[in-house]
């Protein structure tokens, strides 16, 4: 009988035929993949070369997904532009959403009917109605109201002006539907979150004599971030491919700049794949930010924070290397009775 | 205690009902400056609700309760009753400390927070003296190593002597303990109670709600039995607790002995 914990039983482990079948269909089917996607087709043109009076032809092929294509617009300006644009009204209409979600979230559960009932009616408007609906009415509400005033309602008394055609121009009418939309969505994440809360904090900081917004600003938020960020996470990634509707409202960014550019020169999968391909670059980025900051609001919830993606690759190289070192003899120690 | 102080507690007729239950029916207690006052009785009984009401996190229907003289939650003026400002009340209870059942340590900050927050946030005082005061109250219930710690690396006894920290750090005239020791494991429960003694030793007026009846009975200057929303009996603890005159407290008594 060993004493220490060094020598592990020695057992024949199971083989599962399952999961190997599993792994080689999965392998032969990514290997078909990325063949067509790195795959040469014909153009149906001939290419002839004469080389010492032998004239030798050969058919012109092409990448099937033009990745030449791909390239050379993949930092074009254009592109570039509207992903500047893309990552802008990302921020944007996110930052409103959250600040209108929070705001709609507490309002919905204050002990004032009036108020309740309003962020109850407002989310019930904007997750009744289509995205794509609102932002093309933001971009035509011009057609109803020519300029808009701020005054008491019912009288003629203005305090304030504005030309509503310059007012929504496709930018920030694009800015206000994506806004005003987020917003609805934010306040039920916000509003799970702050339930999720549990009311013996609330006690807690009443009793130490916090005033309610205190309460809500310095227990009940922090605490509910760590339920709120996640969903949040997913309403970025969500919201950054959602601005690309923006484009049918003639906003040019990162799929309008490919529209623009494919209407001149008819590639339009390749250009597709362009604007694609920086979606997912920036959801990856996006991704990555997400998990530092789930990180962070998750302190004080779990005793040991999880490992960082790092930390779990070092780990795993760490166990396969120990796998393939060769195994110890059996019995080393010297039997000493 | 001369005669001529005014009580920290006073209690007159004070009823409470929730949706038609009645859980308090008129109950009188009298709780002096520097006295520990035990509240026992079977759960459901109103001794939470009482304790809560004095904290005014419940509003009472009936009666007067008055903590240092002063009515709680109410202002009387040329003959009427005025509620108080919700900042009022903020202020009256950041004045009372309250130790919950279930520790209720703001859970995203650490030890050290949880003991300045009030402070800074509550009474204004500079982070730095709020540090100070904080390190000295941990050190007082044996806790100043942990101060980096969140509360949920922290055993149930030491949670609520953090909890019990926090609330002395707003330097309060009034304990209220509701249940202290009930969610711990019972080998922890003499690290919270010993930190209760302490204080009571002190100097400070606690009213304590708790099934702990070796407590009740070395600490206590008065002990309250409440049953059903009334007070069965009160009186000094070896009197209450050995020699019981109602019928109640002799079951109950026997039950929890």
């Amino acid at each position: 009988m060993t004493s220490d914990g060094g020598d592990a039983v020695k057992v024949v482990p199971v083989r599962h035929v399952g999961r190997w079948i599993a792994g080689a269909v999965m392998i032969v089917v990514v290997a078909m993949l990325v063949h067509t996607l790195f795959s040469k087709v014909s153009t149906g043109q001939v290419s002839c070369r004469t080389v010492n009076g032998l004239r030798t032809c050969h058919p012109v092929t092409n990448w099937r997904f033009s990745w030449n294509i791909v390239f050379h617009y993949f930092t074009s300006s254009e592109i570039l532009h509207g992903l500047l644009l893309t990552i802008e009204l990302t921020i944007l209409a996110m930052v409103m959403g959250i600040v209108l979600g929070i705001t709609i979230a507490v309002m919905r559960l204050s002990p004032n009917r009036l108020l309740s009932s309003t962020a109850w009616s407002y989310t019930w408007f904007f997750r009744g109605t289509p995205v794509y609906v609102q932002l093309l009415f933001w971009f035509n509400i011009s057609a109803i109201y020519q300029s808009l005033s701020i005054g008491i309602p019912f009288t003629h008394v203005a305090f304030l002006h504005i030309n509503a055609v310059s007012l929504f121009n496709p930018f920030r009418a694009a800015l206000i539907g994506l806004g005003l939309n987020e917003g609805a969505y934010m306040s039920e994440i916000a509003r799970s979150g702050l339930i999720a809360v549990d009311e013996g904090q609330i006690e807690a900081a009443s009793s130490l004599g916090m005033t309610r917004g205190q309460t809500l600003r310095l227990v009940v938020l922090p605490q509910a971030m760590r339920v709120i960020i996640p969903p949040t996470g997913n309403e970025v990634i969500s919201m950054l491919k959602t601005t690309s509707l923006a484009s049918a409202i003639s906003v040019v960014e990162v799929l309008g700049a490919a529209q623009n550019i494919y209407a001149a020169n008819y590639e339009v999968m390749p250009l597709l794949i362009t604007a694609s391909v920086w979606y997912l670059i920036i959801t990856t980025v996006l991704s990555i930010g997400q998990f530092y900051l789930e990180r962070h609001f998750a302190r004080g919830a779990q005793r040991t924070p999880p490992p960082t993606p790092i930390a779990r690759l070092r780990q795993d190289v760490k166990g396969i290397l120990a796998k393939f070192r060769t195994p110890r003899p059996a019995m080393t120690r010297e039997v000493t009775a | 205690m001369s005669v001529d102080v005014v009580p920290m507690v006073e209690a007159r007729a004070v009823c409470k009902h929730y949706s038609g239950v009645e859980v308090l029916k008129g109950v009188d207690l009298t709780v002096n400056r520097g006295e520990v006052t035990c509240l026992i009785g079977p759960s459901g009984s109103g001794k939470s609700t009482l304790l809560r009401c004095i904290n005014h996190l419940e509003k009472h229907d009936a009666g007067e309760l008055l903590v240092d003289g002063q009515l709680v939650g109410y202002e009387a003026r040329d003959g009427k009753l005025y509620e108080r400002s919700d900042k009022q009340i903020c202020v009256e209870r950041s004045r009372i400390g309250m130790v919950f059942q279930r520790f209720n340590l703001f859970q995203h900050l650490t030890v050290l927070d949880n003991v300045t927050i009030g402070q800074v946030k509550v009474k204004n005082v500079s982070p730095d003296a709020a540090a100070t005061r904080a390190r000295e109250l941990l050190a007082r219930v044996g806790l100043d190593a942990k101060e980096k710690n969140y509360p949920s690396q922290l055993s149930g006894g030491q949670q609520q002597r953090v909890a019990i920290a926090r609330a002395l750090a707003m330097e309060p005239k009034l304990m209220l303990f509701d249940e202290p020791t009930s969610a711990l494991d019972p080998e922890l429960v003499g690290e919270v109670l010993d930190v209760m003694k302490d204080l009571a030793r002190s100097g400070m007026t606690m009213i304590v709600v708790t099934h702990e009846m070796g407590f009740a009975r070395e600490v206590a200057d008065t002990v309250y039995f409440l049953d059903r929303g009334i007070i069965e009996e009160s009186g000094d603890p070896r009197q209450v607790l050995t020699a019981p005159s109602s019928e109640r407290l002799k079951s109950f008594l026997s039950k929890v002995l």
